[in-house]
Formats: structure tokens, C-alpha cells, sequence
């Protein structure tokens, strides 16, 4: 519902084109598709189609957790802007992408996909050859250990974590207003998880083992909105939980996602 | 001894999610019940098998699983070649497979959070001497309305949810289905012809019958 109410909400991003990686190519949307290469290049810029394309806002949490997946395996894509003031999403051509009507959806080749944890493992999968991993290589063991925690993220941490950034920063966007008791209860219910996280990562440098994976990627997007209000300090209290959002929020690829956001 | 233990309430939803897969395997186990009404659940020794103190915890040899969907995916691919194939046709196509993963992302964010609530409020409150509250029940029907009206056509162009098998996506809707079809929001499902020809299958399937006694 959170994400709904994000992607119901948000302005469509401006487009503002500043670097020599992006290209213009003809489309049947209002708006032009921008092509993200995850490096940048130095040759001159053709026109290429990119098989991945995203459609989403550089804005919703949903849609930074599908293109961190992507910057991680320096995949090219091509990101192409959803409408949601003008509620895109909610209509056709969007619906025939994801009929639940939320972004992002991905399309690869003749496969399209949506549900960005599905999207990502599918990324991990798919392109498990390149770039950074984002699956503990190995037994079935840890492969069961990192589904543990990719439910964990998506079962306790983000139903809580999303309505206090909710509450912290989209609100206040729309002139609603934040309501303190909202996000007091919630923070109440995040400690919880909070206290759990520091245990684990007491004995694991990350969540599912030593090595950074997806159920670590798929806390980004709502972490980085909620380090810039006050309930970082949940996070900041915390050693092992401090020390672990300083490492994954310090990764290149998710500068490149947070860049997004500023153009 | 089995080397499967399963720390859990046989009648809670998670729990069953589980033990339906390991009867769609045909796997011994051991269910050892946690007393909830004792809050069992919410202290040592249970909290060291799932510190979020939440029923199941999962153990195979020394493997310690929770997560109930986690550890329905562990037992699929681990015991793969045995009993129900609960993976897409073709477990190595990994676009079949994402298509599944969709299904249990929309099962467990979609699907679930409504469908959760409708059972606590008009079954498992009456429990604890709880009245069920119209509008919570209203309020959500009307979003299990539109998730089910898509499943209603999708149904339309498979016969299960991630295609023409059944797998986890089905099975993961099978534990909560069974106690709403003993609740008015029974007529969300029976109003709906394919979704309700589509409940009507997993809920007859012997492992599902199983878990009922």
C-alpha cells in the first residue's frame, strides 16, 4: 500500500540531461527513454536499444531497489519514465506490464517482469556471471540462509521501515502531515527488528552471510530515505547495524542510484 | 528420529504453509508444538530457533530455517526429485522460475496482508473473545477484491498461477484460502469462476486434505 500511495504521489522526475552516457532514442512515450550506461563512456553516443528496459521513477524505493541490482551487474538499460501524477500506472499501456499497477516493471528481451524482489533475483540469476554477486556462491545451505533474510526484509523490516518514510518524508510532500504517534509506534516496533539485526550481524558481517547479497540490496532504498530524518538514529545506535548501512549505502553502484535521483 | 522438525502451531497458516510442502514431498517429520497461548514463542529456547519470535522455525540435520517461504523454497529445491515437483516444468529456466518468484512476492504482499486480516478478524479474534470489526472486514475485502479480480485473468490463460503446473506460488495461498472459505469472504472466491475452479483444485489436493486433520 506504501508504495502505492509513494508512486500515486510523486511528481514524474525532470529530465535533465547532463552527461555524454545519455542518449535519446524515438519511443511512443510522451516522454523520451533515457539510456543509463553504468559506465561512463568516453566514445561518442549511438543509438543502441538496450534489451533491459525499467519502467519506474528514480524516486520510488521499489524502482532504486531493481536498478541497484542492475548497477551492481553493470548492465545497460534504459530507464523509462512512469507518469504517476497523471496515473500512468493505473492504466493502460502500464497494466499490460503489471496488472497490479505499481512500478517498476522490467523488460528483458520478450520477458517481462514485476514485484522488484522478483526482478532482482531474477538479475542475480540471470546475469550471476557479471559484475558484483549478489547471491552467497555455494551449497544449498546458504542459498536457504539467504532466502531467510530476503523474507525477513520484505516480511518485518519493510512493512514497518516503509510507513515511517512514509510518514517522515512523502507526506510532507503532499501537504499531509506527519503524525508523531504513527511514527512513534512504528519506531517502537522497528527497534524490535533493529535489536535482531545487531544480533545477526554480530556474527555475520552481512545478513545472510559474509558476503554482501541481495537481502542486504534490498534495504536500500528505504534506509537511504530514512538516514535523512530523525529515525537515523535507530540505525546510528546501533554498532554492528551503523557499521553494516555505512557499507552497503557506500558501494558505487548505489551511488549511481542516488545520483539518478539528482538529475 | 526424522530429521525434519518442524517448531510450530498446527494451526496457524505459516505453520501449515510448511507442512503442506513436506506432505506435497512425502517427507517424515517431526512437528514439535510451540504453545502459543504460554507465549512459547515469544522466549528461549524458540527465540534462538527465530529471534522475530514467530512460528515455524524449520530444522533439517543442522540446517535451522524460518520464514515459512523460505523454507517452503528450501524444501522444494532441496528435495526436488521427490514427490510433487512444487518448481516450474523446467526448474533451470530461470525466466519460468522468475515468473514464479512474481507469484510469491504477490502471494506474500498482495494477496496475503489482506487476506490475513479478514481470518483474524472474523475467525481467530473470536478466540480470544475479540468482536470483529465490519469496517476493518469491509475495508479489506474490498482489496482482496482487486487482487483476485487479477488473479481472475490470469487464471483465464493458465490453469495455475505461474503456469499450466502447480507450484509454491499456488500452494503458499492454500493455508489461509482454506480458513476463509469458512467466512462470508467465501463469495469473493466463489463469484470469481476461475479463481473459484482454481481453489476448488488446490484445496481438494491430498496434501491439503491432510493438513485439515
Amino acid at each position: 500500500m506504501i508504495t502505492i500511495l509513494q508512486s500515486q504521489l510523486l511528481p514524474p522526475p525532470p529530465i535533465k540531461l547532463r552527461h555524454s552516457s545519455l542518449l535519446f532514442s524515438p519511443s511512443q512515450h510522451s516522454r523520451p527513454n533515457l539510456k543509463f550506461t553504468s559506465k561512463s563512456s568516453p566514445s561518442p553516443p549511438t543509438i543502441t536499444m538496450a534489451s533491459i528496459k525499467v519502467h519506474g521513477v528514480p524516486m520510488s524505493t521499489a524502482t532504486m531497489r531493481v536498478l541497484a541490482a542492475l548497477y551492481e551487474k553493470d548492465l545497460e538499460f534504459e530507464l523509462i519514465p512512469v507518469d504517476m501524477r497523471a496515473g500512468a500506472h493505473k492504466q493502460e499501456p502500464f497494466l499490460s506490464l503489471n496488472p497490479f499497477g505499481q512500478i517498476p516493471a522490467l523488460q528483458d528481451g520478450d520477458l517481462t517482469l514485476f514485484e522488484s524482489r522478483a526482478i532482482t533475483e531474477y538479475i542475480a540469476d540471470e546475469y550471476s556471471e557479471k559484475g558484483e554477486k549478489l547471491m552467497c556462491p555455494g551449497c544449498n545451505k546458504v542459498k536457504a540462509l539467504t532466502k531467510v533474510w530476503l523474507n525477513v526484509e520484505g516480511q518485518q523490516f519493510d512493512p514497518i521501515a516503509s510507513k515511517i518514510a512514509f510518514e517522515r518524508i512523502f507526506k510532507g510532500m503532499f501537504g499531509m502531515t506527519t503524525d508523531p504517534a504513527a511514527v512513534q509506534e512504528l519506531e517502537g516496533k522497528l527497534v524490535r527488528v533493529l535489536d535482531i539485526y545487531e544480533a545477526r550481524l554480530s556474527k555475520s558481517e552481512f545478513l545472510a552471510c559474509d558476503c554482501f547479497t541481495l537481502a542486504d540490496l534490498h534495504h536500500l532504498p528505504v534506509i537511504h530515505y530514512l538516514m535523512g530524518t530523525d529515525s537515523k538514529a535507530l540505525f546510528e545506535s546501533r554498532p554492528k547495524v551503523c557499521e553494516w548501512v555505512k557499507k552497503i549505502t557506500a558501494r558505487p553502484a548505489w551511488a549511481k542510484v542516488v545520483d539518478l535521483q539528482k538529475q | 528420529m526424522a530429521s525434519i522438525k518442524v517448531f510450530g502451531h498446527a494451526t496457524t497458516t505459516s505453520t501449515r504453509r510448511v507442512l503442506l510442502t513436506l506432505h506435497e514431498k512425502n517427507l517424515d517429520y517431526e512437528l514439535v508444538n510451540v504453545e502459543l497461548k504460554d507465549g512459547e514463542h515469544k522466549k528461549e529456547p524458540f527465540l534462538s530457533r527465530n529471534p522475530f519470535g514467530q512460528v515455524p522455525a524449520f530444522e533439517d540435520g543442522d540446517l535451522k530455517l524460518f520464514e515459512s517461504r523460505a523454507i517452503t523454497q528450501y524444501i522444494a529445491h532441496r528435495y526436488e526429485d521427490q514427490g510433487t515437483n512444487l518448481l516450474p516444468a523446467d526448474s533451470k529456466n530461470i525466466a519460468q522460475y522468475a515468473t514464479m518468484s512474481i507469484g510469491m512476492e504477490v502471494e506474500a504482499h498482495q494477496f496475503d496482508p489482506a487476506a490475513s486480516k479478514l481470518a483474524w478478524e472474523q475467525l481467530f479474534k473470536h478466540i480470544y473473545g475479540l468482536t470483529t470489526d465490519q469496517a476493518v472486514v469491509a475495508e479489506q475485502e474490498a482489496k482482496l477484491a482487486k487482487v483476485l479480480d487479477v488473479y481472475e485473468a490470469r487464471l483465464k490463460e493458465f490453469k495455475y498461477l505461474a503456469g499450466e503446473t502447480f507450484t509454491l506460488t499456488d500452494l503458499h495461498h492454500i493455508p489461509v484460502i482454506q480458513y476463509l472459505l469458512g467466512t462470508p469472504t467465501k463469495k469473493l472466491f466463489t463469484e470469481r469462476p476461475r479463481v473459484n475452479e482454481w481453489v476448488a483444485e488446490i484445496t481438494k489436493r491430498p496434501a491439503s486434505q491432510k493438513i485439515l486433520q
